[in-house]
């Protein structure tokens, strides 16, 4: 069977999409099912679980930015809901940021 | 037809998975998977002879590298001293015009104390492009002969590997199968004992503050941060583009998921150490390759061209390189067999008698990253032990060397 998305590591709270997925369709990711929500393309993230606002976004096991809204699980993640913690001027004391 | 096949003399009695490996003892006690004789060209002007040697020679054993420019540099020198007694080199011959700055001497002894065959030609001593061709000719005979003669055919462990990793032909799907399976054959290669080299410090912006979480000691956390920190401000005075709009229509959102896409193919294991160009692998574990010169920008890119990168991995010590395409590259290397990994399973279909390993495979359920993982690591002790890679079969051997100002050294506790 195809995988309709992957979690690259355990610890991550999004998937990639391994294909153009469609609103009402329901995937299994490392066998747990997940109802899509809204269109997502492949190479896209789909949350796993239900993300607040100020969330970290988790891929490869670490922060990728941070979630600007609520998103509900099997929803669509991209740059309409969340943003780069990271800023350039940041960088002298980037170990700060992430535990 | 290759320098393994037809040097293969100790029967290899492992099986692939028990990861036993024959190599080629050197003085230094560094073991090569490899026996090249290399014919080096130390100015453009010399290339051409070179190159007609190495073509009427016509083995794939004796392969071509070279240095262009006619100024001295202390990289270049540097590099080509640590190329010169790479593991996997069990020759030189050295073709000069005569007049360039490169420092042919100081590149023989060096060579001749590692217990390499030299020969050095200068084309303007033997009379032009004709003789030195024909002296060219028989320097390589006697250097391979002298090879054959000294050669040490020795077991050799996985621990004895210094792997290196490279990216390049990039595209979305790289960062979710191919990097990270590489970023799992690191892992087990790792936990086996072997080095382990990942680079383009340019490519981590974003990933800093998690390196330096994996950071062996306090002193290797602060090197991390500062080299990422350097390359930032040095590929924003190249004028390098960070965050293009394809790669949000591929579905990277941010800066630092797309590096994290790069910094995937390091693994999850402790980081070692930060070293330099041409500076040795110091011993197993993970270390990043610091491409990036020193101060302002001088001489360009610090590296123009993916050969350029795996050229300094080689010169780090790596023995194979792993290259992760999503686009397809077709390259392989002089002296380090290149191991292509094809992240996209449509551009595999497309081009299969390039790629070593379909990570792509992955997007389409035929795979997990383990399992590719896995495979990688396989593929790695069939190669020490003899197999061509793809791009070996094919002929392909391409070098690049330029200029490059000079890293200090670093102190030992960054390493």
């Amino acid at each position: 069977m195809t995988a309709a998305a992957i979690r690259l590591s355990p610890s991550d709270n999004v998937a990639v999409a391994c294909r153009n997925l469609s609103p009402g369709e329901t995937i299994a990711v490392e066998g747990t099912a997940l109802a899509i929500t809204e269109k997502v393309d492949l190479g896209h993230k789909i949350a796993l679980s239900s993300l607040k606002t100020g969330n970290k976004i988790i891929k490869y096991g670490m922060p990728i930015g941070s979630a600007t809204a609520d998103v509900p699980a099997g929803g669509w993640v991209h740059m309409h809901n969340m943003q780069s913690d990271y800023i350039p001027a940041h960088l002298r004391d980037a170990a700060g940021d992430h535990s | 037809m290759n320098a393994i096949t037809r040097n293969a003399m100790i029967p290899n009695d492992g099986t692939p998975n028990d990861w036993t490996m024959t190599g080629w003892l050197r003085a230094d006690g560094r073991k090569g998977i490899r026996d090249a004789i290399v014919v080096v060209y130390l100015v453009e002007c010399a290339h051409h002879v070179a190159r007609r040697i190495v073509d009427k020679i016509d083995d794939p054993r004796v392969q071509l590298i070279g240095f262009p420019g006619c100024y001295p540099n202390d990289y270049a020198l540097a590099m080509m001293k640590a190329l010169t007694t790479h593991p996997n080199v069990g020759g030189v011959v050295l073709l000069s015009l005569g007049c360039e700055s490169f420092n042919r001497e100081a590149l023989a002894v060096n060579a001749r104390a590692e217990g390499r065959p030299v020969e050095t030609v200068v084309i303007q001593q033997v009379g032009g492009t004709g003789p030195a061709i024909a002296a060219g000719m028989a320097a390589v005979e006697r250097v391979r002969a002298e090879a054959d003669a000294r050669a040490r055919r020795v077991p050799m462990a996985m621990s004895e590997l210094v792997i290196g990793t490279i990216c390049g032909g990039s595209d979305g799907t790289s960062g979710i199968t191919g990097n990270p399976a590489v970023g799992r054959a690191f892992d087990t290669l790792i936990d086996a004992g072997a080095a382990c080299i990942f680079e383009e410090t340019g490519e981590m912006i974003g990933c800093e503050g998690h390196m330096a979480s994996r950071a062996a000691t306090p002193d290797v956390a602060d090197a991390l941060i500062a080299s990422v920190h350097k390359a930032e401000i040095y590929y924003r005075a190249m004028g390098y583009g960070s965050f293009a709009p394809g790669n949000a229509e591929g579905g990277l959102s941010s800066q630092e998921e797309k590096s994290a896409g790069a910094y995937a193919k390091s693994g999850s294991r402790p980081i070692d150490g930060v070293i330099d160009p041409a500076e040795l692998v110091p011993g197993p574990g993970l270390y990043l390759l610091d491409v990036v010169p020193p101060g302002d920008p001088k001489f360009g890119f610090p590296n123009i061209v993916d050969n350029a990168e795996i050229g300094e991995l080689m010169a780090s010590g790596a023995h194979i390189n792993l290259f992760v395409t999503g686009r397809g590259s077709v390259v392989g290397s002089a002296i380090s067999p290149v191991v292509k990994i094809c992240a996209n399973p449509d551009t595999y279909r497309r081009m299969a008698d390039d790629m070593d390993v379909d990570a792509g495979r992955i997007l389409e359920g035929r795979g997990s990253l383990d399992e590719v993982g896995a495979e990688i690591v396989d593929l790695i002790t069939a190669v020490a032990n003899g197999a061509q890679t793809k791009s070996e079969a094919l002929g392909h051997s391409e070098f690049i060397l330029t200029y490059k100002a000079s890293a200090p050294a670093r102190p030992s506790e960054c390493r």
